[in-house]
């Protein structure tokens, strides 16, 4: 023994001691459903796409988001944004601009004539989209990507729906239209124009299609009964905003009143002004708090000079173009009443933009359908009552929206797949949202919000030209990396760093991290100190 | 090293990695081969905030000495949950002798280095803040006034915890120790006249001197990193919650400890040749019953409301405020 003196044994490591035998619960990562994810009528992966921007890496995030939803592009225009209502930063300072840096990837992926990837394999199915809307183009880049053969119809001279006769070109411009619906056709999907659907059974018989997804859209003026001149001027909003597509653009006048109080009758007003009117009025029988129009379209149309004129019903037009408008007043319930005080409104023509309605006439010989309320009933799965012919987008109960029409053109997409298969799609179970709670909102720098610049207002009231102007590539990462990541790791190290037993092992850049539950004594550090909530504790079992 | 002016990413510098960043712009924490000078298996209780304040401080040194580092250890909690015989936690080579004289075996070890020409091998002492202001304070002047080439890390947990949480002269007012209890009409810790350890050392003139905490990996990582590059006594002085001597949550160690920057109880500053030259501004300000609260040592002051002497407490954090400007914000970086 050729030891020191007072010494016997040789000098051993601490790793000996498994100091994981103290712990009474332990540390598990976990992966949580960021609140933007969650509000997504379209089910983007919103984190994830954001994580690969904010490394700069585009042409990734691009791909992570067209998994979900193939017009990001679109979107970044026209999407009313629930993500951004949901973020958990708006409770830190301003709520990520998650839909200026859609759009910035979307132009991104246009400007690099950035691809789908076509399928690898052809399933041998034939699928039927009715309508080129946001709806069913969505059904028909999913479905092809699932290898299916899909042939679109659609009733008008061009694709694109409500998203090129319902929103005006300054808040979509057609060329960004027409190539990001390019981009999904060139996946190898039919398109056939001018075609209306009259029977869909013979339809998909005379076609050999094995199931049929149906998307027509709400094109059908709602009509209101208010007694009129003879040659009072008085027009629909969708036949206002689908003339400003072709070569005559609608004769509107010097001053132009709008009926509703919805989204379409903003868009017919600023276009009214826009065609050259002095006065756009917008006369709407309850008051800006109930008006279903979203709340920057208000906004951006006051800043143009569009007036409104709230708690009124217009009751009679005459000839010379004097509306009466009664004045209302809310009941106990929120509801219109009449005051029986009146007054009068001079008017070179009357837009009614009251809703809409679905043609559902190609339905007519379907069994088993069950209609209600002018639209078609479907189940969980996007199924109509019979059996193979799906339907989404306005046709059916839902919100109307672009997003939300993608969002249903994604669903019914997977479910007609696994019913062509022979079996049930059975989505992944949700993981727990990501509350602000459950964040350590300290690791965050303080970093207010890009606002995409907004067209001169003088310029912009003339012209057609896009109000909002996208973001450029150092303000897109910038507002990239305002993302918290909420639920989701993006390797902060900080678990890692703060372990005072070493018991957190760093697997490398994109491979995340492992505890080392031999060492680990379950102080929970590593949970208080996680900026974005992906680690939780569990008690341990005894 | 100084500190990054880093591109602006979700959470700069404030959490340990960044994977934005070059590879040596990186923690030395965030890296996957640091040393881990502490190894896993060490006997500290749940959430030690010494243990961690120690392989945070020895591997950012045996960064900057690309590994030629020896550690002086004075007995304290950190020496005996470290090194059970025959075991030992330290990766790093390690010497411990007695409670008071870690100062003295580093200032020898260092002429030795010196006399056998391995000028390279760089020395670290350390000790909690019994070993260091009050047991070992002789030996530790000492070093200060003969200016070894020696780095001095206090970790201070503000009591003797190994022995069972008494009192030291580190022990903040109104704390309860074991010696210090919750009773009488003045509970707890005395409200002495202080005793500041890092304004001591800036008196003795040496070349460096800062305070750092475990709550600020990155500005604790490149102070001793900059001690590392400067030759003659230096002395560090990190602050390190206690779970067990001050009642808090083992989960809530780095939380407590930034709520003692955030109040103003524990400033960070940094001085070479006994002037202060850096000071850390406090981020988000925070009253001192934000930290006092979370701590069961203090708990007599909230059972029945104790207004003056949490008053008294504001006061010396208002009076670090003011004295190491907190609220300004720095010059550089």
């Amino acid at each position: 023994m050729d030891k020191p003196f007072a010494i016997t044994l040789d000098v051993g490591s601490s790793l000996a001691n498994k100091t994981g035998s103290w712990r009474t619960s332990r540390p598990v990562y976990v992966d949580r459903l960021p609140p933007c994810n969650h509000a997504c009528p379209a089910g983007e992966n919103i984190q994830s796409w954001l994580y690969h921007a904010e490394a700069g890496d585009y042409e990734a995030a691009w791909r992570v988001l067209t998994l979900d939803n193939p017009l990001p592009a679109i979107m970044g225009r026209v999407c009313y944004h629930p993500c951004e209502t949901a973020c958990n930063r708006g409770k830190l300072d301003e709520s990520v601009g998650i839909n200026s840096v859609e759009r910035f990837l979307g132009d991104e992926a246009l400007k690099l004539a950035w691809r789908f990837e076509p399928p690898v394999r052809d399933s041998g199915k034939r699928v039927l989209v009715v309508g080129a809307g946001p709806s069913g183009l969505a059904a028909a880049y999913h479905l092809r990507l699932l290898g299916h053969a899909v042939t679109i119809i659609e009733a008008g001279p061009l694709a694109g729906g409500m998203m090129r006769f319902g929103i005006p070109k300054y808040r979509l411009p057609r060329d960004v239209l027409d190539a990001e619906i390019q981009r999904i056709l060139d996946l190898g999907i039919e398109l056939q124009l001018n075609r209306k659907v009259s029977n869909i059974l013979d339809t998909m018989h005379s076609g050999a299609f094995d199931a049929a997804f149906l998307a027509v859209g709400a094109h059908i003026a709602k009509r209101a009964y208010i007694p009129a001149g003879s040659t009072a001027r008085m027009l629909d909003a969708i036949s206002v905003l689908r003339g400003m597509e072709g070569e005559d653009k609608p004769l509107l006048g010097r001053r132009v009143v709008v009926y509703g109080g919805g989204n379409t009758a903003l868009d017919v007003a600023r276009t009214a002004k826009r065609l050259g009117a002095s006065d756009a009025i917008i006369v709407y029988r309850r008051t800006r708090e109930k008006m279903p129009a979203h709340d920057f379209e208000v906004e951006e149309a006051l800043q143009e000079g569009v007036l409104i004129k709230w708690l009124s019903t217009i009751r009679n037009m005459a000839d010379e173009g004097t509306l009466t408008v009664e004045k209302m007043r809310l009941d106990d319930q929120g509801f219109p009443q009449p005051t029986g005080e009146f007054e009068t409104l001079e008017t070179d023509s009357l837009v009614l933009a009251l809703g809409q309605d679905v043609d559902l006439s190609l339905l007519d010989d379907v069994p088993d359908l069950v209609i209600e309320h002018g639209v078609v009933q479907v189940a969980s799965n996007m199924m109509t009552g019979h059996a193979g012919i799906f339907a989404g987008g306005d046709m059916v109960p839902s919100e109307r929206t672009v997003t939300v029409a993608v969002g249903h053109g994604k669903k019914a997409a997977r479910h007609i797949d696994a019913w062509l298969r022979g079996g049930r799609y059975a989505p992944p179970p949700a993981h727990k949202l990501a509350a602000f709670e459950s964040l350590n909102a300290w690791y965050y720098a303080d970093a207010p919000k890009t606002t995409q610049p907004v067209l001169d207002l003088a310029r912009r009231a003339s012209t057609f030209d896009e109000v909002v102007r996208g973001l450029d590539e150092s303000t897109a990462l910038f507002e990239a990396r305002r993302c918290l990541s909420c639920g989701n790791c993006f390797e902060c190290d900080n678990c890692y760093g703060v372990c005072p037993d070493n018991a957190v092992i760093k697997l490398g850049p994109g491979k995340r991290f492992e505890f080392n539950y031999d060492y680990c004594k379950g102080c929970g550090i590593c949970v208080a100190e996680c900026p974005c909530g992906a680690i939780e504790m569990i008690p341990e079992t005894i | 090293m100084e500190m990054q002016t880093v591109k602006f990413y979700q959470t700069g510098t404030f959490t340990v990695g960044n994977r934005l960043l070059a590879e040596d712009e990186r923690s030395v924490q965030a890296n996957m081969h640091r040393t881990n000078s502490l190894n896993s298996g060490h006997r500290a209780c749940q959430g030690c905030g010494e243990a961690l304040g120690a392989r945070y401080a020895i591997d950012a040194a045996m960064r900057s000495t690309s590994g030629e580092l020896i550690a002086v250890n004075a007995t304290g909690c950190l020496e005996v949950f470290s090194t059970p015989y025959p075991e030992t936690s330290w990766k790093i080579p390690w010497i411990h002798s007695l409670f008071g004289n870690a100062a003295a075996v580093a200032s020898g070890v260092a002429a030795a280095m010196r006399v056998r020409g391995r000028s390279a091998v760089r020395v670290v002492a350390q000790g909690g803040d019994g070993g260091t202001t009050d047991i070992g304070f002789g030996c530790l002047s000492g070093m200060f006034e003969r200016n070894d080439d020696v780095l001095y890390i206090c970790y201070d947990n503000e009591a003797y915890m190994n022995t069972g949480v008494q009192r030291s002269s580190a022990t903040p007012p109104a704390a309860r120790t074991a010696t210090t209890p919750a009773l009488g009409r003045e509970p707890g810790n005395v409200f002495g006249t202080g005793k500041n350890v890092p304004l001591i050392a800036m008196a003795h003139s040496i070349p460096y001197v800062a305070t750092a905490s475990v709550a600020n990996l990155r500005d604790l990582e490149r102070k001793v990193a900059k001690a590392m590059t400067i030759s003659g006594a230096r002395y560090v002085h990190i602050h390190v919650p206690c779970p067990l001597g001050w009642g808090s949550l083992p989960a809530d160690t780095i939380k407590v400890a930034r709520l003692a920057v955030e109040s103003g109880l524990f400033p960070l500053f940094e001085a070479e040749h006994g002037e202060i030259t850096g000071r850390t501004p406090i981020r988000r300000k925070v009253p001192v019953t934000d930290y006092l609260r979370l701590q069961k040592r203090f708990a007599h002051l909230f059972n029945v409301a104790d207004e003056p002497r949490i008053a008294r407490i504001q006061a010396i954090a208002d009076r670090n405020i003011a004295k190491f400007g907190l609220l300004e914000t720095p010059a550089h970086g």
